[in-house]
């Protein structure tokens, strides 16, 4: 069968055939990634050193983020204490380096572990709570963590944190440290776009998204409810972990006062402009968190957080599914084909009745 | 047992602006399924706005029923203007938009007032009662509170707008075929927060000192109160801020001092949901499948 | 006489799709209009289109008046009450609140009104104080209808008032509704799958399937047709 006659069968085939029109997408995907991946990593080389610091905060808090949009988007477990992880992988990484000596990059590992860990202890008893109730158990964990984190000072040098050395980039390669950092966090960041991809496009996705939408309904399936939720916890935290032990290592600095509940609220903000149940969104998201609030100081620097406050609402008002989302629901629209399960076509009705 | 009574009775001063504020909250989750984490900016800017009436030689009692009726005002057209666009888009974008009021009003407070801490007068006299067990101020924001508390009641149990309004919470397609203008209830019920939130603000600024922060910690004890009691139950909200306030009071003065208090009364009060997941008062969310 | 709501090529929408296609059905005033149908064909959609529940195209009119992009609120206002499917109690609320939020478009006092209600229906009387959640099926259906008289509206509309009951029920309920269409002189517009129970009291019929009006007139009609007695009367 020749390419063209192939082409022919598939642009008249009903909605559900996956011919040779999918494979085309397919290559046409793959050498758009690809591309992108490329530029990103051109890209520090052409701009400040400044500049690449400010994208590598974007990539650290869009993987933080992407580990919010697992839980909250994706399996329906709302979270307002992500910060909360978010620290625990900081403080990991700050203390086995600090004093145990660890190299920075065989910190990941451990903070990865220690926050899934984490995360699962605190989805089990999150198993029986629902919406504003496990609104109010994260919040509390968000409160507590600066808390905390002053109170046990022999771990975490209380109010004055832990001062870092500065990672430097190996030598052979000639490159600053700000840049090495970035490539760095840019790798981390497309494995966790690659494992959070593999995950919620297949099976467990499934599973989360059903536990997410109809719980009754997934359980009488034979879905184990809380094992989905709680693994979602702990995936979702180990994500948001290994961000954090990547800003310690980037920034060289922990300290109690950066982890607040406001870290926590700007998660779930970022999470909401980009899309709460998408991969990309995340780095939306992750772009919002860090240039928003310095485009506010500059326009305001009288009341910068009002102005952050209104770009809220005005992209809640414009796009409520984020922005990422908002786009994708576009293009159900315009390509009717591959519309998800919901309404059927006009034709798929006509042809049931 | 003298000082654990003094605790318990100045806890439930404390309780009394939690519970106000809790109320609010549930008020609002009642009616749209959201919990508006503005609430507390809101009832700053509203002691804000009695603060300055006050200063401008206002009557005190004459400012506060002021201050009230531009809360009112204010909570309704916020309902209308600010929320009403993200009443029918995914919840959380709607939380997403408290959480940015939040902010707006924090921000606009200090830029407007500054960040300094104000005096706020408190219209009760300064004298202790029954031999220093509890002070005339703390009896006072007791009495405030349950006419407010009494008031609303009456409201809502032998009004036509308040039969209404609990009509329009509950089931808002059923109220609108009575010919009931849900969006209007819900205004009103946006504005009676707002104004309710006025009366938590007033009353715990005379403690607290009156500055942009001031609120923070106040709504985190009243969700957290509106929680305990249960997020769909007034009564709850009541109780629960009433216990939540006593806790505080009463972990600051037994337990251990500032800086873990926070963190020692939420952890309890997470215990007691472990065992009630539903609040003590709430009602277990039923799914008809 | 003339018709006090008329359908004219409405279409109505339930989401993105098109589920009734271009019906006319009118209501004659005083007279009761009844929508026959199997499951599915579209029957309520028509309901809460004319109230302003659903996206609805074509005319909808009303005692003179149009509804289309009327809220449905002030549609309720004009003197339509309808009882949807499911009786729309305030499950939360006692007998006696439910009665009086029915008259919230009216002016006045709801005393008499309420009093007049437990004459048509006594159990509620009896069950005044009681929260509308805890009565049966049956007594929830008569509340809902009680409620929706507290308006003394000009229409009726019955979305499915047999739907779970017990025959004896939906028995009483019918003749209830029957000498309050004529002591209040009430137009009545029903949906419903009981065929037989509808069509004896209706003097207008449609049947309507997949969202296309495929028979329509006097109910007697209708009810002696050899394909309707096969299809919907089970002889």
């Amino acid at each position: 069968m020749t390419m063209a006659k192939s082409f022919a069968i598939a642009s008249t085939e009903q909605p559900a055939a996956a011919g040779s029109g999918a494979l085309a997408a397919g290559a046409w995907r793959s050498t758009g990634a690809l591309v992108l991946i490329g530029a990103a990593v051109a890209l520090p080389f052409t701009l400040s050193n400044y500049h690449v610091f400010e994208l590598t905060q974007v990539m650290i808090y869009a993987i933080a983020v992407l580990g919010l949009n697992i839980l909250t988007g994706y399996n329906g477990q709302i979270s307002l204490g992500h910060g909360g992880f978010f620290a625990a992988g900081a403080y990991t990484a700050a203390i086995l380096m600090h004093r145990y000596g660890v190299p920075y990059w065989a910190t990941l590992p451990p903070a990865a572990l220690i926050c899934f860990v984490l995360g699962v202890l605190f989805g089990l008893p999150a198993l029986r709570f629902e919406g504003p109730y496990l609104a109010l158990v994260t919040l509390a964990m968000a409160v507590a963590t600066p808390q905390l984190l002053k109170y046990f000072d022999t771990w975490t040098g209380g109010q004055q944190g832990i001062n870092l050395i500065k990672v430097q980039a190996p030598a052979f390669l000639g490159i600053g440290r700000d840049r090495w950092l970035y490539l760095v966090v840019l790798a981390v960041l497309l494995v966790a776009m690659r494992v959070a991809a593999n995950m919620l496009h297949g099976r467990t996705g499934r599973a989360l998204v059903a536990i997410r939408d109809h719980p009754i309904a997934a359980a009488a399936m034979g879905i184990d409810v809380a094992r989905y939720k709680t693994l979602a916890f702990g995936t979702s935290s180990l994500f948001t972990g290994v961000a954090g032990a990547l800003s310690a290592i980037v920034i060289g600095f922990v300290a109690p006062e950066s982890f607040t509940l406001f870290l926590s609220l700007s998660f779930l903000v970022g999470s909401a402009v980009g899309g709460i149940a998408t991969i990309f969104g995340a780095i939306v998201g992750g772009l919002f968190i860090e240039f928003v609030p310095n485009i506010a100081n500059d326009i305001s620097d009288a009341a910068p957080w009002a102005i952050y406050g209104l770009t809220m609402l005005l992209f809640m008002y414009v796009m409520p599914r984020g922005v990422v989302g908002s786009l994708a629901g576009l293009m159900q629209r315009w390509q009717p084909r591959r519309a998800a399960a919901g309404e059927g076509s006009e034709e798929q009705k006509r042809r049931l009745s | 047992m003298h000082h654990l009574l003094q605790q318990i009775f100045s806890g439930l001063a404390a309780g009394a602006v939690y519970a106000s504020l809790a109320l609010a909250l549930v008020m609002i989750y009642r009616a749209t399924d959201l919990v508006n984490f503005a609430q507390g900016e809101m009832a700053m800017f509203s002691t804000y706005i009695a603060w300055m009436l006050v200063n401008a030689e206002v009557p005190f009692w004459a400012a506060f029923a002021l201050t009230l009726v531009a809360s009112f005002v204010g909570g309704m057209i916020i309902e209308r203007v600010v929320i009403r666009p993200v009443e029918n888009a995914p919840v959380l974008a709607a939380v997403v938009v408290t959480i940015g009021l939040l902010l707006i009003f924090n921000a606009l407070a200090g830029w407007l007032f500054t960040y300094t801490l104000q005096e706020f007068p408190s219209p009760f006299p300064d004298r202790t009662l029954f031999g220093a067990l509890m002070t005339t101020r703390d009896l006072g924001v007791i009495g405030v509170t349950l006419a407010m508390l009494v008031a609303l009641f009456v409201f809502f149990r032998f009004t036509a707008t308040g039969l209404a309004m609990r009509a329009a919470a509950q089931n808002p397609e059923s109220a609108r075929l009575c010919g009931i203008p849900v969006g209007r209830m819900l205004a009103i019920g946006w504005g009676l927060a707002a104004a309710i939130g006025a009366v938590a603000g007033i009353m715990v600024a005379p403690v607290l000192f009156l500055d942009p922060n001031m609120m923070g910690g106040v709504l985190l004890y009243a969700f957290t109160g509106a929680l305990l009691g249960g997020i769909t139950s007034p009564i709850g909200a009541v109780v629960g801020g009433l216990i939540v306030g006593v806790t505080e009071n009463l972990v600051g003065a037994y337990l251990i001092a500032s800086q873990l208090k926070l963190t020692v009364a939420l952890a309890l009060i997470v215990l007691v949901l472990v065992f009630r997941p539903n609040g003590l008062f709430g009602a277990a969310i039923v799914r008809r499948v | 006489m003339a018709p006090i709501l008329e359908l004219r090529a409405v279409k109505a929408f339930y989401g993105q799709s098109e589920v009734v296609h271009g019906i006319d059905v009118a209501v004659e005033e005083g007279g009761m209009t009844v929508l026959l149908g199997a499951n599915g064909a579209g029957k309520t959609t028509t309901l809460r289109a004319i109230c302003g529940m659903v996206r609805s195209e074509g005319e909808i009119a009303f005692a003179g008046q149009r509804l289309e992009r009327r809220s449905t609120e002030a549609i309720a206002a004009l003197g339509i009450a309808h009882v949807p499917e499911g009786r729309g109690t305030f499950t939360g609320l006692t007998v006696e609140e439910n009665l009086r939020l029915g008259a919230y478009t009216r002016a006045g006092r709801p005393d008499a009104g309420i009093g007049r209600m437990f004459g048509y229906f006594p159990i509620l009387g009896e069950r005044r104080r009681q929260q509308a959640g805890s009565l049966s099926g049956g007594e929830q259906q008569m509340l809902a209808i009680a409620r929706a008289l507290m308006m003394s509206p000009r229409l009726l509309v019955l979305d499915e008032p047999s739907f779970g009951l017990a025959p004896r029920i939906v028995e009483d309920i019918f003749n209830i509704v029957e000498r309050i269409r004529r002591e209040e002189r009430v137009s009545v517009l029903l949906v419903e799958q009981n065929a037989s129970l509808a069509l004896d009291l209706a003097d207008q019929a449609y049947l309507i399937e997949t969202g296309y009006v495929v028979m329509s007139g006097p109910a007697k009609t209708l009810a002696d047709d050899p394909q309707i007695r096969r299809s919907y009367l089970g002889y």
